[in-house]
């Protein structure tokens, strides 16, 4: 490394290839215009380019590729939801997720660790149990622990939270659940469509869609304007500024959920825990640090500021759960935007609009299912007819009542 | 420390507040249709900007109308929504 190092040092050229190309112009029409290269847009790219064969496809970015809920996630993967719908939805993802650093030759850091969903009251116990008996049902690999399991596997966890918190009783174990590095599955995902001869197009804002007689005719952007007939809006965060533009109105409300690092560690944990009733969660990244995630804000913000108030809260429930912890520094904390559904499940598939096709309503779920909304979306949008694994997340589920109520998402209490 | 101005008893620090979402009028009952009663339960104005909210005040009870920008958290200002109705 040293050799290599000294050498790119004296060069003066960059070594290194450059991860996809950066054009300038916008062409004046694209078969498909994507909004939002975050892990979802870029992977619907690399999925219509490599499944479908549609290469003439544009992705427009306003601010660099990951820098919304791509990079602001705490990177865990799982498939233990509730629902039938949400359960085999996200263990398609899992599966693409264990074979994806192959597929784009790109070490995602794809970690397998377990995970737990700690339990502090019968009642919780009750719903981990739940969920348990319902992913064994579909296949996936879940079971309910008890505290002995729990203390054998992460011993250095305080089951009685000092007396702070009401004492851990049990948990949902979930051996498969993962981490990877986030920013290096939109990397992967934007090379690979990138190769396939997808346009990714950084610092470029979409300002207006371009509607006529209910079918998608074009995009006016901050560089112009672009002919096309099928739009993906892919924006999570910001969905209510782009359905606004095309008369669409959807259940989503925006929460800022915020998150922190510490300083790096020598591995210690190597379980993914959660604790639904502290609404924290926590595990050691590959460098070291640990990372723990919270849960919403308390009411709605479109804004990724941070603030004390988190830090506090969330240090105090680190500390119940690993009192040692005492001395180790916060690095640093952000926020990310969640576009919350009321039933906790996304919004995605074909819209009222002719060639306005939606993913959204990612609230605190969307990173895990990065490759197989790609997937499915890019199905949708060359067949312009809903995946059969998206069908139940139509934006239209709402004004029929048949919502998808997932009491497995992150946020969501027990 | 963010401040919320409660219309009763002043400022006070938002840890005393619940939110209560956006201000909304029921539709008629009696001619309401499905597709508007469902407009009604699930869907929300999605534009950023400033919204007119529900928020409660938890020491005194005291629910009351702030309108606040949704983008830089910053609050316009509050009102008893009484009050705002006998003036309009």
């Amino acid at each position: 490394m040293p050799h290599r190092l000294l050498k790119f040092a004296l060069r003066k050229q960059y070594p290194e290839e450059r991860m996809f190309r950066a054009p300038t112009e916008l062409r004046d029409e694209y078969d498909v215009v994507i909004i939002g290269g975050g892990g979802h847009g870029l992977a619907a790219a690399y999925y219509l380019a490599k499944d479908h064969g549609i290469t003439n496809v544009a992705v427009l970015e306003k601010g660099y590729i990951g820098s919304g809920g791509t990079g602001r996630n705490t990177a865990i993967i799982r498939s233990n939801y509730l629902t039938r719908e949400g359960a085999n939805f996200y263990q398609a993802s899992v599966d693409l997720f264990q074979d994806l650093s192959r597929e784009l030759n790109l070490n995602l850091f794809y970690s397998e660790r377990g995970h737990f969903t700690l339990a502090h009251s019968p009642a919780s116990l009750r719903t981990q149990r739940w969920r348990a008996e319902v992913n064994k049902h579909l296949g996936i690999d879940s079971e309910v622990v008890g505290p002995e399991f729990i203390k054998k596997t992460v011993p250095e966890l305080d089951l009685s939270c000092g007396g702070h918190q009401a004492p851990v009783v049990g948990a949902l174990y979930h051996p498969p659940g993962a981490i990877a590095r986030h920013d290096a599955v939109a990397w992967g995902y934007a090379r690979g469509a990138d190769q396939r001869g997808v346009e990714i197009h950084q610092k470029t804002a979409v300002t207006d869609i371009e509607v006529r007689d209910g079918q998608v005719a074009g995009v006016h952007t901050d560089k112009g304007f672009i002919k096309t007939r099928k739009v993906l809006s892919a924006v999570a965060g910001w969905t209510t500024s782009i359905t606004e533009r095309v008369g669409l109105r959807t259940p989503l409300v925006i929460h800022p959920l915020q998150a922190l690092v510490t300083e790096p560690l020598k591995p210690w944990l190597h379980s993914i825990v959660v604790s639904a009733s502290l609404h924290t969660y926590v595990s050691q990244s590959s460098r070291g640090e640990l990372v723990a995630g919270a849960s919403l804000d308390p009411y709605e913000l479109i804004s990724m500021r941070s603030t004390l108030d988190f830090a506090e809260t969330m240090s105090g429930h680190l500390l119940d759960l690993f009192p040692f912890l005492g001395d180790i520094k916060i690095l640093r904390q952000w926020a990310g935007l969640c576009d919350m559904t009321p039933d906790f499940s996304p919004i995605m598939g074909t819209t009222p609009i002719g060639g306005f096709y939606i993913d959204a309503g990612w609230g605190t779920w969307g990173f895990k299912a990065t490759p197989i909304s790609g997937k499915t979306m890019a199905a949708t949008v060359c067949e312009d007819h809903d995946h059969p694994l998206i069908t139940a997340f139509n934006l239209s589920r709402f004004e029929r009542f048949e919502l998808v109520g997932e009491k497995g998402a992150a946020s969501v209490g027990h | 420390m963010k401040i919320l101005n409660c219309p009763i008893n002043g400022p006070r620090p938002i840890q005393e507040f619940h939110y209560g979402g956006e201000v909304r009028s029921l539709p008629d009952s009696a001619t309401v249709t499905d597709a508007e009663w469902a407009d009604y339960v699930f869907h929300r104005a999605g534009e950023p900007g400033v919204k007119r909210e529900w928020w409660y005040h938890l020491a005194s009870g005291t629910w009351f109308v702030a309108e606040r920008d949704n983008r830089s958290d910053e609050i316009l200002r509050t009102y008893l929504y009484a009050a705002e109705a006998r003036h309009e």
